[in-house]
């Protein structure tokens, strides 16, 4: 019998590229859940990726219009297809390294912004596609191919810089929290405004690579190692020492983008229709 | 096509402004619906009109953080449907190099604009220059062709703006509008009307006929939201979309294809203002703001006796060779003024044995026609 989900896939996508072991399988199906969960139409969402292990999440296995872009500028390619299909779901899966390096800078003005777009970024805390290189959230003295003398830099902490940013909605969970996840996704579907969920994930080929850990065991370490938000005393560095802190890290209400921007667009046809007194617009610069 | 209600009101007008806003205004008569840019001089005149009148239009216009994600923006945007367009100048212009060629490879129509001024890097950034037609032509990485406008007034970027939005969505490809400095600051009358013959592109085959990414060479016309689930990739692609990055064959028929709708097109896209008589000995080839003095110089010298021609090219790109390759033998020397230091120079070498000259002038500031006129005599 086939896997009631598969229908959702384009044909022949599966087996995976994902190495054994690796977290983007996890993230798959629980994004695949929350599209049944809440019944969405596949016609009615629009995947966008970067480049990366986890852009091959959408891109090829989601049987629903994709665009996969160029490294880092995911959310800048969506932010234009939103603007022009404003009542699409309009969804991002990417990794740490292409949302939170080369693409920050517009993760951050997407956030700023309150674009109603839902990214969910997948942090294996490493460069895997390329070979297992330092990502920006790389845990500090990490040995990694180019950092063989140990990471210099402090991990940066990428759900925060979205609270501060002003995301509508920003939350953490593990792969090992799978039901959370698929809530958080559905949250993803269904909000407003900019909505971000990090997904620590395991990437056993290259993160785990020197401690030689099986996948499951890394999933035990995410429980052992995870703490509700509210419970947490210190707030989570990044560091390996560090406790995750996981759950909802903010919840807003400030409107979307769309919302203000059409909101701006009907004053003005009620001007142009003639239905306000305000001054008139000639045509010139 | 049909005009909203707001541009239909305004058409035939007679306009005195800036080169900029009357390629905007070409823009928007060409059904622009989605614009996002990034400030820059000389180019932000552009951004700031359309904030103004795109959304009077039913258009969306955003300032985006780089110009990056503006020609990512505009590629998501014609992607959901929109008819798409973003403005810069060269340093603007080298930060949309890798999403260019991404337009190119996944066959998105959009119209990049690029007003260009005195680099390189920050060079003299209020003045203009023309330095980057070979940037416009190899900038992004990877086998392709280009296709660029190049006007030398405020009606001709008007005009030539409306055909980059017709070409860009007959052969879903991104057109480049390659003003200067100079043209794009001028102010001249203009007038608000699309003046054109539509070009003789041939008809996209139907989707039902075509796979999404293939044809031969013209795609079908698709877009999200048509229920297709259309896999849109920059890695190398089937013709469904699907990506193989590995088969050579698969690659290699992308590629030349892609090649191939503007090499098919060439006598289409040509565009070339010519006066060259029997017996003319030198023949200035020149393209935006130097054609005008040029095109007095050539007046002037033609009263001093000289036997003078006259090649103006308005599509830079594809390069029309053929007009270089078919001189009249009473031509010596071809005589290329240029606010660079031989961009197009060396393009026209490739195409003629004729002596080729350029008139190379930097520093922010565009030839005068005495000082055209003394290189006619000079080489004449």
């Amino acid at each position: 019998m086939e896997h009631p989900l598969v229908k959702y896939l384009r044909p022949g996508t599966i087996p995976s590229t994902f190495c054994p072991g690796c977290g983007c399988g996890m993230v798959l199906n629980c994004l695949l859940r929350a599209i049944e969960k809440q019944g969405t139409d596949p016609k009615e969402l629009i995947m966008v990726t970067g480049i990366g292990c986890s852009s091959w999440i959408p891109s090829p296995m989601f049987k629903c219009d994709t665009l996969h872009t160029t490294h880092g500028r995911a959310v800048a390619f969506a932010t234009g297809v939103k603007l022009m299909l404003p009542d699409k779901k309009v969804l991002i899966i990417a990794g740490d390294g292409d949302l939170s390096g080369i693409g920050g800078n517009h993760l951050v003005h997407a956030a700023h912004r309150n674009i109603d777009l839902g990214v969910m970024m997948v942090n294996n805390r490493i460069y895997g596609m390329t070979g297992g290189q330092c990502s920006p959230t790389t845990p500090s003295d990490l040995y990694t191919t180019t950092t063989p003398y140990g990471n210099l830099d402090q991990p940066v902490m990428v759900s925060e810089l979205m609270v501060s940013a002003g995301a509508n909605y920003v939350a953490r969970w593990t792969t090992y929290h799978v039901r959370q996840l698929t809530k958080a996704m559905e949250e993803l579907m269904n909000g407003e405004g900019f909505r971000f969920l990090e997904i620590i994930s395991q990437c056993p080929t290259h993160f785990e690579k020197d401690s030689k850990k099986s996948p499951t065991e890394i999933l035990d370490m995410y429980k052992e190692n995870s703490i509700p938000v509210a419970e947490a005393k210190e707030p989570y560095d990044g560091q390996l020492s560090s406790k995750m802190t996981v759950g909802v890290l903010a919840e807003k209400k400030r409107d979307g983008y769309i919302r203000r921007l059409e909101a701006v667009e009907k004053k003005l046809r009620a001007e142009d229709n003639g239905e306000s007194k305000g001054k008139g617009h000639e045509g010139g610069h | 096509m049909s005009l909203p209600a707001y541009l239909r009101k305004q058409e035939g007008k007679r306009l005195f402004d800036l080169g900029d806003i009357a390629c905007a205004w070409g823009a928007l008569y060409a059904g622009c619906s989605f614009y996002a840019g990034y400030p820059i001089t000389p180019a932000s005149e552009i951004a700031e009109f359309l904030s103004k009148e795109l959304p009077r239009t039913g258009g969306r216009f955003i300032q985006m953080e780089d110009e990056i994600a503006s020609m990512a923006a505009i590629i998501g945007a014609a992607w959901a449907g929109g008819r798409s367009m973003t403005a810069t100048s060269g340093p603007g212009f080298s930060l949309m190099q890798e999403n260019l060629g991404y337009a190119i490879m996944t066959e998105t129509p959009c119209v990049v604009v690029n007003v260009q001024r005195s680099g390189p890097s920050t060079g003299q950034a209020t003045k203009p220059a023309q330095g980057d037609m070979m940037q416009a032509r190899w900038g992004t990485h990877g086998d392709h062709e280009m296709i660029a406008l190049c006007p030398n007034s405020a009606q001709e970027s008007f005009d030539l703006t409306a055909r980059a939005f017709e070409i860009a969505h007959a052969l879903r490809l991104p057109v480049l509008v390659m003003l200067d400095g100079e043209v794009g600051h001028l102010r001249e009358t203009f007038d608000l009307k699309l003046p054109m013959e539509p070009l003789k592109l041939p008809a996209p085959p139907k989707p039902s006929d075509a796979p999404p990414f293939g044809g031969d060479p013209l795609p079908p016309h698709v877009l999200f939201g048509e229920g297709r689930y259309l896999h849109v990739t920059g890695s190398t692609h089937k013709p469904d979309g699907t990506r193989d990055v590995t088969t050579p064959e698969v690659h290699d028929q992308l590629v030349r294809r892609l090649a191939r709708k503007v090499e098919q097109n060439r006598k289409a896209l040509k565009d070339v203002e010519k006066d060259i008589p029997d017996r003319t000995k030198t023949v200035v080839m020149c393209y935006g703001a130097p054609s005008r003095p040029a095109a007095a110089a050539v007046e002037a010298a033609r009263k001093d006796g000289l036997k003078v021609g006259y090649l103006r090219l308005r599509t830079v790109w594809p390069f029309p060779g053929d007009e270089l390759e078919g001189l009249p033998s009473s031509v010596e020397t071809v005589l290329v003024p240029e606010m660079n230091m031989g961009q197009l120079s060396r393009e026209a070498e490739r195409f003629t044995d004729k002596k080729v000259v350029c008139a190379s002038k930097l520093g922010g500031v565009c030839h005068t026609m005495r000082e055209i006129l003394s290189k006619i005599k000079e080489v004449s």
